[in-house]
């Protein structure tokens, strides 16, 4: 139906987005490759001139970055094993036939719609927090002594907090891929004598796993960037405990004021993002067809 | 799936899924709890449940002394901005991609999407000097925009799924009873696009509203929303849980209450479609 016409008009019509939508990617990313191999410091902005790759080589081989990467790799696997888990499992269960499956899925979805300064905060003050938060309650009723969790195990209450923030979003979309889960074939299984574990693992299982890849992959996207959760808890610390790359980042540009090693990481962080964007494109690009 | 069980297997699974739904939601029930003590009571241990006076004097003063008011215009004027904006921009686009359909539109959607995968974190120190450099640092201008450029292309493949659907034979009937092109693109197809184009809103203004790496890192106060009110909180002084609550109520139950109207575009809205 498309005539020579409607074609014009179309390009016409979608030419605005295309157009704002390379910009805001051209030009960022244009100027943290310039940046990147340059000297230039907020602070002294006399000593400025190219920089070779000493950016580069100033902020891979600091000893900052080797932790953050592993902080950002124990960070989004962490967060992941926990959700896609926890979430499978709360799945399976909201699945069965229940009385009210409306409330329970709007409670369990809830954490989503939290924004993560106010998820942070209240997780860091009101349960971690050794003498009045909750979890230190509960270590003195159980009789143990008090425990800082943010400062003797930064990462993993950061973990805590971001899989609680996520969990919802693994769980809402595992349930709809349960939920179009053929029941004949699992009633069949059953009358031929398969086990429920069996019908798990190769029944429903198998059938989960476009949506486990796809929950996977956005959030992984979305992991990669967390900020304001280390932002508002830790701000990283103590010392470098819970510097994530983005975080690292953020220090070298907004606190540091060293935008060359900034942009150098900024273009680290592209590279990684990237590797992880090629797997999710062809997951979702195969939806197209 | 569901399948018939007993009662008795019923009651079971009812309790535990309830179980397991309130624990998941305890912290917000625990916030929500705490934003109604007085301060005293909201340390007190061991931990005061129901048993207190309620009262609204936290969220008095959160709105008098903190300039709650101020925080929350700005969140307001920010993600509504931003996803009104967007869908501005987003609507023709999506459209002729769903009417048109070209032998480059896949191309073109997945490259659209790829530019979402720009870490943020990336890019801070250009659109940084960019906002510097135009004196544009802590306003609502540059959040709308930035805001708008980071989803534009979430609403864009989710309109273009919502319109996907919309059946291509109506048009041609409607053309054959000798609709103009106006007259069809009033009478036909809105009234078939506004349910798709109302969730994609909701969806949007919710990430807007919760988006916390650009509205923390490119507001001061000017044009600082909630997230950055909130943030506000990490370097408490003296007594205040209470008010700590107070204000995250304030800054989430409007999102809250809006999200659960969206739940069920959720899923779609945020896979792009790839799991319905």
């Amino acid at each position: 139906m498309a005539t020579q016409a409607s074609r014009s008009a179309a390009r016409l019509m979608i030419s605005p987005s295309v157009i704002l939508l390379f910009l805001w990617m051209a030009v960022p990313l244009g100027m943290v490759i310039y940046y990147s191999f340059r000297r230039y410091r907020l602070l002294n902005p006399d000593r400025a001139g190219w920089a070779g790759w000493s950016n580069y080589s100033n902020f891979v081989f600091s000893p900052d970055f080797g932790g953050a990467l592993v902080n950002t790799l124990i960070l989004v696997l962490g967060v992941l094993l926990l959700t896609v888990i926890l979430g499978i499992l709360i799945a399976l269960l909201i699945d069965q036939p229940i009385w009210g499956q409306g409330p329970v899925r709007i409670l369990v979805i809830s954490p989503f719609f939290i924004m993560p300064p106010v998820s942070a905060l209240v997780w860091k003050n009101m349960f971690f927090n050794p003498s009045n938060g909750l979890f230190g309650e509960l270590f003195k009723y159980l009789g143990m002594p008090p425990y800082d969790f943010l400062g003797q195990a930064p990462l993993a209450s950061i973990v805590t907090i971001v899989a609680w923030e996520w969990l919802p979003f693994a769980t809402l979309i595992l349930l709809t891929a349960l939920q179009s889960l053929d029941g004949e074939q699992l009633e069949a299984a059953e009358m031929d004598g398969a086990p429920p574990l069996k019908r798990f693992f190769y029944i429903v299982l198998p059938h989960m796993s476009r949506a486990i890849t796809v929950v996977v992959l956005i959030q992984t996207i979305f992991l990669l960037g967390i900020f304001g959760e280390i932002l508002v808890t830790t701000s990283g610390g103590p010392g470098t405990a819970s510097t994530t790359l983005p975080f690292l980042i953020f220090k070298k540009a907004l606190l540091d004021f060293d935008v060359g090693t900034a942009a150098a990481g900024g273009i680290v962080a592209v590279i990684l993002a990237n590797i992880v964007a090629i797997f999710l494109m062809k997951a979702i690009g195969k939806n197209l067809d | 799936m569901a399948r018939a069980v007993t009662p008795a297997r019923k009651t079971v699974n009812t309790a535990a899924a309830w179980i397991v739904a309130l624990i998941i939601f305890f912290p917000i029930l625990w916030t929500i709890l705490t934003s109604f003590k007085p301060e005293p009571v909201a340390v007190a241990s061991p931990p005061v449940f129901l048993n207190f006076d309620w009262s609204f004097d936290n969220y008095r003063t959160v709105i008098q002394q903190r300039g709650y008011g101020q925080f929350f215009w700005n969140s307001v004027v920010i993600a509504f901005g931003s996803t009104i904006l967007g869908m501005i921009i987003a609507i023709p686009a999506a459209w002729a991609m769903a009417f048109v359909h070209g032998p480059r539109t896949k191309d073109l959607l997945m490259w659209m999407l790829s530019t979402k995968m720009m870490p943020a974190a990336g890019v801070l120190v250009p659109i940084y000097l960019i906002a510097v450099y135009f004196k544009m640092l802590d306003t609502q201008i540059l959040l709308t925009v930035v805001l708008m450029l980071m989803n534009l292309p979430i609403i864009i493949w989710m309109l273009y799924t919502y319109f996907r659907e919309i059946p291509v034979d109506i048009l041609e009937a409607a053309r054959m009873d000798g609709a103009t092109l106006f007259n069809e693109i009033v009478y036909v197809l809105t009234p078939m696009a506004v349910p798709g184009i109302a969730s994609t809103l909701l969806l949007n203004v919710i990430l807007a509203w919760n988006e916390s790496f650009w509205t923390l890192n490119l507001t001061a106060f000017n044009a600082a929303p909630l997230t950055k009110f909130i943030a506000g909180f990490s370097s408490p002084q003296g007594l205040f849980y209470a008010k700590l609550s107070a204000a995250s109520v304030m800054a989430f139950l409007p999102i809250l209450i809006l999200g659960w109207f969206s739940q069920k575009q959720l899923v779609r809205g945020l896979t792009f479609g790839a799991v319905k």
